[in-house]
C-alpha cells in the first residue's frame, strides 16, 4: 500500500532572524489568535470567559502571566493571543452574543528586540512611537510600508509586529532595511 | 502629512491611517421608490462641493475602523474639527473658519 504523504505546515518566516548592531529581528513562536468583536457592553462576561479584563481605552492592551494578550483595536473590537491556550475554545463557554474569528494561520508576527528597536519599527510607521505617545503596553492597528499591522510595545526596547501571513516577507524585508541603519 | 484626531481612538495620528468617504450628513431616503429620477439623481451624485468649510466622512480604515465626521476648510485643507458618527454638525461656521 502507498504510503500517506502528511505535509508539514512551515511557519511563513522560519528559521529568518536577523541581528543588527542593536537590534535583533525574529519570527515569533505560532500562536493562537483570534479576533473578537462584541458590544462593549458585552465585555465583562466575555472579560470572565478569557480570565482577563478586555481593554476598554483606546491603543492600551492586557496581558496575564501565562502570556495571553489582548489588544484594543477599535470600540468593539479585539485581538487576542496565546501562545498556550486556545481563546476561541474559552470564547465559546460566554453566553454573551460576540463574533470570535480564529486568524491563528492568517497573521504572523515578527518580534523586534533591543536599543533600536523603535526606530526600526518607526522606519516604516507613521505612527509616534516614543515612549511618551506609545508608553509599554500600548497596541494599535497601524501601517508599515504599505501594509497593514498591529504594533504591540511588550518592553521599553520589545515591539511585536503583527502582520499578514502573505505579508511576512514584505515586512521582515522593511524591518531588516531599517534595523541596518536603526542606531545612525 | 496631514494629521488627523480619531474620535474614537482620542488620538491624533497619520493621514495614511485614514480613507476619505465622501461628504457627511447625506441621509439616504427612507422609500426611494418614491422619489423622482431627478431626486434620486441629486441623493446619488449631487454634492455641495463646497468651497471653505466642508462636512466630510473619513473612515479610520488602518487603525480603529470606525467611520466619523469631519470639518475640513477646503481652501487651507486645516481639520476645523472631528466628531463621532451620528452626532449633528457641529457650528464652527463663524468663529473657526475666519482664521
Amino acid at each position: 500500500m502507498a504510503d500517506i504523504a502528511h505535509p508539514t505546515r512551515l511557519e511563513s518566516l522560519a528559521g529568518r532572524a536577523i541581528g543588527a548592531t542593536g537590534v535583533m529581528l525574529t519570527p515569533a513562536p505560532a500562536a493562537h489568535r483570534v479576533v473578537l468583536r462584541a458590544d462593549p457592553r458585552e465585555a465583562e462576561a466575555l472579560s470572565k470567559a478569557l480570565g482577563l479584563e478586555l481593554p476598554a481605552a483606546p491603543k492600551t492592551s492586557a496581558r496575564t502571566d501565562t502570556g495571553r494578550l489582548i489588544a484594543w483595536l477599535g470600540p468593539d473590537e479585539w485581538l487576542i493571543i496565546d501562545e498556550n491556550g486556545d481563546p476561541a475554545a474559552d470564547l465559546a463557554k460566554a453566553a454573551a452574543l460576540h463574533s470570535a474569528v480564529d486568524i491563528s494561520h492568517r497573521n504572523t508576527a515578527i518580534l523586534v528586540t533591543g536599543k533600536g528597536a523603535r526606530a526600526t519599527v518607526q522606519g516604516g510607521c507613521p505612527q509616534n512611537l516614543s515612549e511618551r505617545a506609545f508608553p509599554v503596553g500600548s497596541a494599535s492597528r497601524t501601517v508599515l510600508g504599505k501594509i497593514e499591522v498591529v504594533i504591540l510595545r511588550t518592553g521599553a526596547e520589545e515591539f511585536r509586529v503583527e502582520c499578514w501571513r502573505s505579508f511576512a516577507d514584505y515586512a521582515f524585508g522593511v524591518l531588516s532595511e531599517a534595523a541596518k541603519d536603526c542606531l545612525a | 502629512m496631514l494629521l488627523i484626531h480619531c474620535p474614537y481612538c482620542d488620538d491624533t495620528l497619520p493621514e495614511l491611517e485614514f480613507a476619505y468617504a465622501g461628504e457627511a450628513h447625506i441621509a439616504r431616503p427612507s422609500d426611494p421608490s418614491e422619489l423622482s429620477d431627478e431626486e434620486w439623481r441629486d441623493f446619488l451624485f449631487i454634492r455641495s462641493n463646497a468651497r471653505g468649510v466642508h462636512a466630510e466622512r473619513w473612515r479610520h480604515i488602518h487603525g480603529c475602523a470606525r467611520y466619523f465626521n469631519a470639518l475640513r476648510d477646503t481652501v487651507s485643507d486645516k481639520f476645523l474639527r472631528t466628531y463621532k458618527a451620528g452626532e449633528p454638525r457641529p457650528d464652527t461656521s463663524v468663529q473657526e473658519a475666519v482664521k
